[in-house]
């Protein structure tokens, strides 16, 4: 595929990409969490938006800070900050989510020092009206913080540019999941993921023009696999094991939708570009499908995976969560059950991105696609 | 089995023999609360249609007094979380919670009481079902979770009250936000409960709440004393009536006496140990299923729990309180809650704690059940060595379920830190 060594470059070592890039354009990077960070607002600013993962290295020094209960997230991430795995930072932001990231933004204000620390305190409920008036002041302060933070001013014609660029990155990430869900056989899931994880550390401005060339490229190809694979929708937390994919495709299922905030959550929902700026940054927000840490309504995942489920008609689901994620702990009994109810078939791998137990994951794989 | 009937009837015939040295240390208030706790939960299970009012399920941090107001019961099943957890049920309800498919990670009264709601199991037999559903998350993310799971089998309105987390600063905005929640938390009473909202009553209610809070804090405050009248454990046992009865006058009544005896303990120097070496505070929810053995257990080195972060918890936010405005202030009150600002400020609410109270260590349980108040505790220890440079204790256990209490290795590190404060 177009480009894949490329991405499979920087997704591998998205802190070597992010030196490079800062050596090059003489830039500010901005580290984050959360695919609730409005990343145009960073881009606007001329920074360059940086999801933080965790580069699944040892932990050593972040068992000082953590305890052994927290995921494997905010202790990898951590652990790169305490041993200067991040120093290119300019800055963290840290949007409000799970009680976990909650104190890892104290943590991390107390005990690193990369320029600035920005606290994005988004409203947790996602469904009323005076939610969305707070929203919108969180939008704006964070405007402030950032420059504040980086020093430098975000006109509206900087952030109309950065909205229009991340709204074609997020409608090109979007036409890459329709290319997989019509024709599974044209792009490995291991690759798509590649791209997004890829897609969340790089220069938008690129990203935008690489993608372009790739989805042409795709839609010219034809697909000519003649296997007919099991088709699955992942749901979860963020996945940054690129072997999962590789399982699931070596036995025989094919990946066709995810409900992950490192896949479809991270391009779903588009900014209206005329108007308002801030305001439509503030209702993309509010009205994309929540993470689990957000609320709006009592049964809006579960509704959501089983449409997703239809949509894309697939054969069963499979959850992969962080061990010690409560919010995806808390809603899978739930969401299993709507499932249930519906006759399709959900598998569940709890995961820590630190310890690869492929084998294991393997063999349960396996046993599910021959049950589907 | 026959052991522990020997060792039963041993223990009945001692108690017919009373100590008197011990009768002497016994706060006398315990059975008058245990009548009064009782009796609430007796009305809260009788039938809706002989008490006519409605009940609500309400999480430890929320504003309960608007409900007072409206004649509502709250329930708190976080305090049922630790009567479970007192009365070591709490293995059973999470080990039926994991097979209904929660994660055993999750937290301890979360699951022991989304268990409890679907067998008629637990103390006082189960909780009374729930009109409405009041979650505030001012003391973390997981009651949202859990409320969303008990608004889905009870199917009855959930009403979220978000309050942004503090991390440095409140600030205006998060002010509008909690403040027009507060507003949307009335209408919603006055339409579930079918009457206006009377706000004559709420000032009154106000009034109780305040009243109960400082009462609260004077209570606690007496363990200033030498030798301390009572401990942390004893705190955590009339801690439930501020909980729960916040804003009554049952509460403002009880408390009175209860200060009224630790008054009178102070002035005939009566102290809960026998012999006062060290002084302590404790930090975290209370370890409810060895509450008894921790006691004796620091009590047998004449270390005496003076305070602790958890029950000072409700009456911590009074300095942002205008009793002139109780409704206007409650946005900033239930916002500031110490749980929901950053570690750095957790850190200086303990260390003045120390100071206050002078104590020479502090003991942290790092609660697996807890993330908000666990996470950064390291932080905390080590803030307190620098600043005032006494021994800490990092005991590691779960609030509820028991098969994360290591008695042998705990024991192991109560005795090595009583060994740093001599």
């Amino acid at each position: 595929m177009k480009h894949i060594d490329m991405f499979k470059k920087i997704a591998s070592n998205p802190a070597e990409y992010a030196q490079g890039w800062k050596k090059q354009t003489h830039g500010r990077v901005v580290g984050h969490f959360c695919s609730y960070t409005p990343e145009e607002l960073i881009t606007a600013a001329d920074a360059l938006p940086f999801r933080i993962l965790g580069s699944g290295t040892t932990i050593s020094k972040a068992g000082e800070f953590l305890q052994a209960y927290s995921c494997s997230l905010v202790r990898g991430a951590l652990e790169d900050a305490l041993t200067g795995r991040l120093d290119f930072l300019d800055g963290t932001v840290f949007p409000h989510t799970c009680d976990s990231i909650q104190r890892l933004s104290d943590i991390w204000r107390m005990n690193t020092n990369y320029g600035f620390h920005a606290d994005l305190i988004m409203p947790v409920k996602l469904d009323t009206e005076s939610a969305e008036q707070y929203m919108l002041t969180v939008i704006h302060k964070f405007r402030k913080d950032l420059e504040a933070g980086l020093g430098t001013k975000i006109t509206d014609a900087m952030l109309e540019k950065a909205v229009r660029t991340s709204n074609q990155v997020r409608n090109l990430l979007a036409a890459l999941y329709e290319i997989r869900k019509a024709s599974p056989g044209k792009i490995k899931s291991s690759d798509l993921h590649t791209i997004i994880k890829a897609s969340m550390v790089m220069d938008r401005g690129l990203l935008a023009d690489l993608l372009g060339e790739v989805v042409t490229a795709l839609e010219e190809q034809r697909d000519d696999t003649a296997s007919k694979p099991k088709r699955l929708v992942l749901s979860g937390g963020l996945c940054s094991m690129p072997d999962i994919y590789d399982i699931i495709e070596s036995s025989g299922g094919a990946v066709v939708w995810d409900d992950f905030c490192t896949g479809a959550r991270y391009f779903e929902g588009r900014i209206d570009e005329t108007g308002d700026l801030e305001k439509n940054i503030a209702r993309r927000y509010m009205s994309r499908i929540v993470c689990p840490a957000k609320h709006s309504g009592i049964f809006s995942r579960g509704g959501h995976l089983v449409e997703k489920v239809k949509e894309n008609n697939a054969d069963g689901v499979i959850f992969i969560f962080l061990k010690f994620c409560d919010p995806h702990a808390f809603d899978y009994p739930y969401m299993k059950e709507m499932l249930q109810k519906e006759g399709i078939p959900s598998i569940l791998f709890e995961i820590e991105e630190q310890t690869s137990s492929g084998g294991q994951l393997r063999t349960r794989c396996e046993a599910f696609m021959e049950m589907l | 089995m026959q052991t522990d009937d020997r060792r039963e009837k041993t223990m009945t015939a001692m108690e017919k023999i009373k100590d008197p040295e011990k009768e002497k240390r016994k706060i006398k208030s315990d059975k008058k609360m245990r009548a009064i706790m009782a009796a609430y939960y007796m009305e809260a299970k009788t039938p809706k249609e002989i008490t006519g009012k409605k009940i609500a399920w309400i999480t430890s941090g929320g504003p309960v007094e608007p409900l007072h107001v409206m004649d509502v019961i709250p329930i708190y099943p976080e305090n049922y979380g630790a009567m479970i957890g007192a009365s070591k049920m709490g293995v059973e309800l999470c080990e039926k919670s994991e097979q209904m498919g929660y994660s055993s990670d999750l937290c301890s009264y979360a699951r022991a009481d989304i268990a409890c709601a679907t067998v008629n199991g637990g103390p006082i037999g189960g909780l009374p079902a729930p009109d409405m559903l009041i979650c505030c998350n001012n003391i973390c993310g997981t009651v949202l979770k859990w409320y969303e799971v008990q608004a889905r089998y009870f199917n009855v309105p959930l009403f979220i009250l978000d309050t942004p987390i503090c991390h440095t600063e409140f600030n205006p905005d998060m002010k509008r936000y909690v403040t027009a929640q507060i507003k949307e938390y009335i209408t919603l009473l006055e339409k579930i409960c079918g009457k206006p909202f009377d706000y004559d009553r709420m000032k009154e209610v106000g009034r109780l709440s305040v009243q109960g809070q400082k009462l609260w804090q004077e209570i606690l405050d007496t363990t200033m004393n030498r030798p301390a009248p009572m401990t942390c454990f004893d705190a955590f046992f009339h801690l439930a009536m501020i909980v729960t009865l916040r804003g009554t006058q049952i509460a403002v009544d009880y408390y009175e006496s209860l200060l009224q005896e630790m008054k009178d303990r102070i002035a005939q120097g009566i102290g809960m140990l026998p012999e006062e070496k060290y002084r302590l505070v404790w930090d975290n929810i209370p370890v409810w299923y060895k509450l008894r053995w921790l006691s004796d257990k620091f009590a047998a080195h004449s270390a005496c729990l003076v305070a602790d972060t958890y029950t000072s918890g409700w009456c911590g936010t009074m300095k942002y309180l205008d009793e002139n405005d109780f409704l206007g202030s409650l946005a900033e009150m239930y916002t500031r809650i110490f749980l929901n600002t950053g570690t750095d400020i957790m850190a200086d609410n303990i260390i003045k704690m120390v100071e206050k109270y002078e104590v020479d260590g502090v003991v942290f349980h790092s609660n697996r059940s807890c993330k908000p108040y666990s996470l950064g505790q390291y932080d905390i220890q080590r803030l307190i060595k620098e600043k005032v440079g006494i021994p800490t204790l990092m005991i590691e256990a779960d609030m509820t379920d028991e098969r994360s209490f290591s008695e042998s290795q705990v024991e192991t590190r109560i005795d090595a830190f009583i060994e740093m404060l001599r």
